[in-house]
């Protein structure tokens, strides 16, 4: 189970904004969170990676304590299971497609095996910016699976693709999260996007949740904070 | 005309030594300054980039009073490393690497500017460390940053003259770098060598200069 109780005071501007959201999620289930650009989706997202603290609640997943405050425990994204997939991918430009996965792998077979996960195989020797924009999304996926996460992050992975190419990724990201049973949170501001690819929706809006649930359930009330960090 | 390599040998010499000791020293405060939002960095960065607009001969006689064994730095290099600095070749080092100090920093700060930092968090959250997340995502990825840094620092330092000449004086392979010793062609109306080291000069910051463009050209292109 991943139990997340996420509270963080951001300064955007003259704007002061504050996250407030709370949640639990089986793990091997795929969660759609939507809203508006600027309702904290991201930041929800980054502080899920250990990219970003909170300035108070908690996280865990499983028995594994990532963030809280008594005793205070923040582990780094190194210590994390996780994988995280960028919007605009953030592949490193100096390494082929290759090097990109290896460079999270360390080894060989499993490069190869996530390559042909990710139908990357032909394009191994391939730099970034020889890649189209699908090409990218699954070299950036294969890339973000490398390290067997246990939770697997997507912050707006298909918003860069025309609608075409982002419904045959759709079904990619899918098929992939299905067979390595992984724990998925996916951004997006579109609604469709997140009812077709996700298992449970959470909607955020000001940085507070206001509804959340199975997707065929989503319009039962799921009020922020009510989701109590449970013991180890 | 009697040509004299030994002052070309000596700024070559002071050359790689300054751009060697820069590169390394440059590089964690170019990070500091370019990934730091403290409002203290303002400070430090003007200071460091002050070699940039002072008179090097305003420059080169504050080196000297400090590097001198009365001063505080010569003081120091006497009573620990038994070394003296003003007049010697280690004097005219540190002098080279405060007057180019500027030009490596600005350039890797610049470098490090250009690498998104999404690319380190992606780096992070695929396990790495920071030293490794440096060298094998933000170094390869800035090259035209560091080519920069050598090739203007480099350059500075072999055509430096004021710094050099208030810190270490004219002594024959030891000092006496090229743009002094061109000066001193130049007084005694010996214009065809001065004239020979000034071209030889001019050719050698060409060929640095070319290099460079044509690296940025091609990591523009990628």
């Amino acid at each position: 189970m991943l139990y997340f109780d996420i509270k963080k005071r951001l300064r955007a501007g003259a704007n002061a904004f504050r996250l407030d959201a709370a949640f639990c999620l089986e793990e091997g289930s795929f969660l759609g969170i939507r809203g508006a650009s600027g309702s904290g989706k991201t930041t929800l997202l980054r502080c899920l990676a250990g990219l970003c603290r909170p300035d108070s609640g908690g996280i865990r997943l499983g028995e594994e304590l990532w963030y809280g405050t008594r005793p205070p425990v923040f582990l780094p994204p190194q210590r994390r299971s996780v994988g995280l997939v960028f919007q605009d991918y953030a592949l490193f430009p100096n390494m082929t497609v290759y090097g990109n996965v290896f460079y999270a792998t360390g080894d060989r077979k499993r490069t190869l095996e996530l390559l042909e996960l990710a139908r990357l195989t032909k394009l191994e020797r391939h730099f970034p910016h020889e890649l189209s924009g699908g090409q990218k999304q699954r070299t950036a996926l294969a890339r973000a699976l490398g390290r067997r996460p246990r939770l697997l992050l997507l912050d707006e992975p298909l918003s860069a693709l025309d609608e075409s190419l982002r419904y045959s990724l759709g079904d990619e990201l899918i098929r992939i999260q299905r067979e390595t049973g992984v724990t998925a949170i996916l951004v997006s501001h579109s609604r469709e996007e997140i009812s077709r690819l996700c298992t449970e929706v959470l909607e955020l809006a000001d940085g507070r949740i206001l509804g959340a649930g199975a997707e065929d359930r989503f319009e039962e009330r799921f009020p922020s904070g009510a989701v109590e960090l449970g013991p180890a | 005309m009697s040509l004299d390599l030994e002052p070309f040998l000596v700024s070559l010499r002071l050359g790689l030594w300054v751009t060697g000791l820069l590169l390394v020293i440059c590089f964690p405060l170019a990070w500091i300054f370019a990934r730091s939002r403290g409002r203290w960095v303002v400070w430090v960065e003007s200071t460091a980039a002050l070699p940039l607009v002072l008179s090097p001969t305003v420059l080169g006689f504050y080196l000297l009073i400090l590097l001198s064994p009365r001063g505080a730095i010569g003081r120091l290099f006497m009573d620990v490393f038994h070394l003296r600095l003003a007049f010697t070749f280690a004097g005219i080092v540190i002098g080279g690497c405060v007057a180019s100090l500027p030009f490596m920093l600005t350039a890797l700060k610049t470098g490090i500017q250009g690498v998104p930092t999404q690319l380190l968090d992606a780096s992070y959250t695929l396990g790495k460390g920071k030293a490794e997340t440096i060298f094998r995502v933000v170094v390869p990825n800035m090259k035209s940053g560091i080519a920069a840094g050598l090739v203007n620092t480099f350059a500075h330092t072999i055509g430096g003259f004021g710094v050099m000449l208030m810190v270490g004086g004219s002594l024959p392979g030891v000092t006496k770098v090229v743009s002094i010793a061109v000066y001193e062609r130049v007084e005694s109306l010996d214009f065809a060598s001065a004239h020979v080291y000034s071209a030889i000069l001019v050719a050698l910051s060409y060929v640095g200069v070319l290099l460079l463009n044509r690296l940025q050209r091609r990591e523009a292109r990628r």
